[in-house]
């Protein structure tokens, strides 16, 4: 019999390659179901249209006497107002990087890598950046332009606004990276054939190819929204409040939220087995509404997709 | 040199046609590096002047000088002189943004605007300010007839234009360039991507458009140049080797190198 193409020995390297693979990827799907799975279990039967729709009640540590909806509503605000912060500046300082500035230049290189190093930050960094940045130097200058120097403080005092633009400054590096690499595929021929049309580079910019980048800017947008719903530490001196009544009036009001809200449970409460069931009906919360805006974001992003190749 | 065959006689020249391009001593740096030394030529208006080469000496290069896209490059230096029309298109004074309204391009590879077919073509005459509907239709229909695309695209223009074929968006792209009346089309190999069909569809329309357009072609391919080019420019290095009317050009050159190059000896 012909045995040239016979197998001659088994080959172990490959094998274990395969099922050290395998394995890990079972581990990474394991570790998230577990960690869905216990939170959802023990959170989601104390859902409670009380819960929900509930004004914050001084019983804040009970199930069945708290409410959360100024929480959902304040992370709701926080996560918005953010991404209305850090889009516009993002996606322009992307535009220069990559359709104006020299790529070679110094200045282009020291941007670039302070953007990168910006995202290395830890967030509770950003959150002492806030408070001495936004608040202690900002707001208390507003305050003494606006007020006089003896009044109470007005702008100068944690608030709405200060954790919405911390954030921004903390999700700056993401939003800008996935616009930059949105902009840079777009085919270099597209904007060649604008340019010897006539078209000046701003006109090139925004008929050519922003309205094809758009797809991948909100993906930076997406991003953002994730890694900046869950975040406590940004806000824990800029914003967040342990308890208060009712939601913020005005942006330099503070706000109670989730992500906090959850710190402030887990460490606060006099009765932790009574509190227990509060905690993860929040955690529950806090990531269905991080799951709602994220698909809100992709739905709209979808619809941009189906406009761009069916076009009218 | 010595031929066998007998020598096809050169065009009646008795009324040249009068020179729009004049090139005199230029010579292009990218950074340190020397790409187009010392060049003097003269386009004439409504001719077909192609400019062969083997790659990198430097023919598309000066075709981008034409239409100035050679500033979006960064430490690019021109010395010389490059009129059109009596103008020198270097001077300080001029607007780049006229001058490609005057130039227009066709390019190597098709890239037609993620756009429908309609606003495609009328992407520069918006740009340029038309806003009345009926211009812009007419426009249009007019720029598709005169690209001979016309009759395959007429029922589907407001379709995207990345669902056309590779030849009818390389006629797109020419369409999209004569709807604002340049008076030179510059083509960088404009059939190098496509099929024998479409390429000769191309070719037949680069024929067509002379009589309207003055079109200076960069082509690969020596056959191309000889069917369809008056006039013939040898490049080599970044020197203008010969320039003479195409079929003296491919029959009777005047250059050793000229020689080599149309007869297939190198390249």
């Amino acid at each position: 019999m012909n045995a040239r193409f016979a197998r001659r020995r088994t080959d172990w390297i490959s094998l274990f390659f395969t099922g050290t693979t395998g394995l890990a990827t079972v581990l990474i799907v394991a570790i998230l179901a577990l960690i869905l799975g216990s939170i959802l279990v023990n959170g989601a039967p104390h859902i409670s249209w009380q819960l929900l729709s509930g004004d914050s009640a001084k019983d804040m540590f009970d199930v069945t006497k708290a409410g959360l909806l100024p929480l959902i509503i304040g992370t709701s605000e926080r996560v918005l107002l953010m991404t209305v912060a850090v889009m516009p500046v993002g996606v322009i300082t992307a535009i220069y990087l990559t359709e104006y500035a020299p790529s070679t230049s110094l200045v282009t290189r020291i941007i670039r890598s302070a953007v990168n190093n910006l995202a290395g930050v830890p967030s509770i960094v950003f959150g002492l950046f806030g408070l001495g940045f936004f608040i202690g130097f900002v707001g208390r200058e507003l305050d003494s332009v606006l007020h006089g120097a003896s009044a109470d403080p007005v702008w100068g005092r944690p608030a709405l606004l200060w954790s919405s633009l911390t954030l921004a400054v903390m999700t700056l590096p993401v939003v800008i990276v996935a616009t930059e690499e949105s902009l840079r595929a777009i085919p270099p021929g597209l904007r060649e054939a604008s340019l010897a049309l006539g078209a000046t580079k701003l006109e090139t910019v925004f008929r050519i190819v922003l309205p094809n980048a758009l797809p991948g800017i909100m993906t930076g947008g997406i991003l953002a929204i994730g890694r900046a719903a869950g975040e406590v530490a940004p806000i824990l001196f800029t914003g967040a409040t342990y308890y208060m009544s009712g939601t913020p009036k005005a942006l330099t009001d503070p706000f109670m939220d989730l992500a906090y809200h959850t710190f402030v449970l887990s460490t606060q409460s006099p009765n932790i087995d009574m509190t227990r069931p509060l905690l993860f009906a929040t955690v529950v919360i806090l990531l269905a509404l991080t799951f709602a805006l994220n698909i809100v974001a992709v739905l709209i992003r979808g619809r941009m997709r189906k406009r761009l190749r069916a076009l009218g | 040199m010595q031929q066998e065959f007998p020598i096809v006689p050169p065009p009646e020249t008795s009324s040249p046609p009068p020179t729009l391009i004049d090139v005199a001593g230029l010579s292009l740096f990218y950074g340190s590096h020397q790409a187009l030394k010392d060049i003097s030529l003269g386009i004439s208006e409504r001719l077909v002047t192609a400019f062969i080469g083997p790659s990198g000496c430097g023919k598309s290069t000066l075709l981008r000088c034409f239409n100035r896209m050679n500033d979006l490059i960064d430490n690019v230096r021109i010395e010389g002189r490059c009129q059109i029309g009596g103008e020198d298109i270097h001077a300080p004074e001029v607007d780049v943004i006229e001058l490609r309204k005057r130039v227009g391009m066709v390019f190597q590879r098709s890239n037609p605007f993620p756009k429908s077919i309609y606003e495609n073509v009328a992407y520069g005459l918006r740009l340029h300010g038309t806003r009345d509907r009926r211009v812009l239709d007419e426009t249009v229909e007019r720029s598709l007839r005169g690209a001979a695309l016309w009759d395959e695209v007429k029922d589907r223009l407001h379709q995207s234009a990345l669902g056309l074929s590779g030849g009818q968006q390389q006629r797109l792209c020419i369409a999209r360039a004569i709807a604002i009346r340049p008076e030179i089309i510059l083509m960088d190999e404009p059939a190098s991507a496509l099929d024998p069909i479409a390429t000769m569809k191309i070719e037949e329309l680069i024929v067509e458009l002379k009589r309207e357009f003055t079109i200076v072609i960069v082509t690969h391919n020596m056959q191309q140049a000889s069917r369809i080019s008056d006039r013939t420019a040898f490049f080599y290095l970044g020197e203008l080797i010969e320039y003479d009317a195409t079929p003296k050009i491919f029959t009777q050159p005047g250059k050793r190198q000229t020689e080599d190059y149309v007869t297939g000896r190198f390249g």
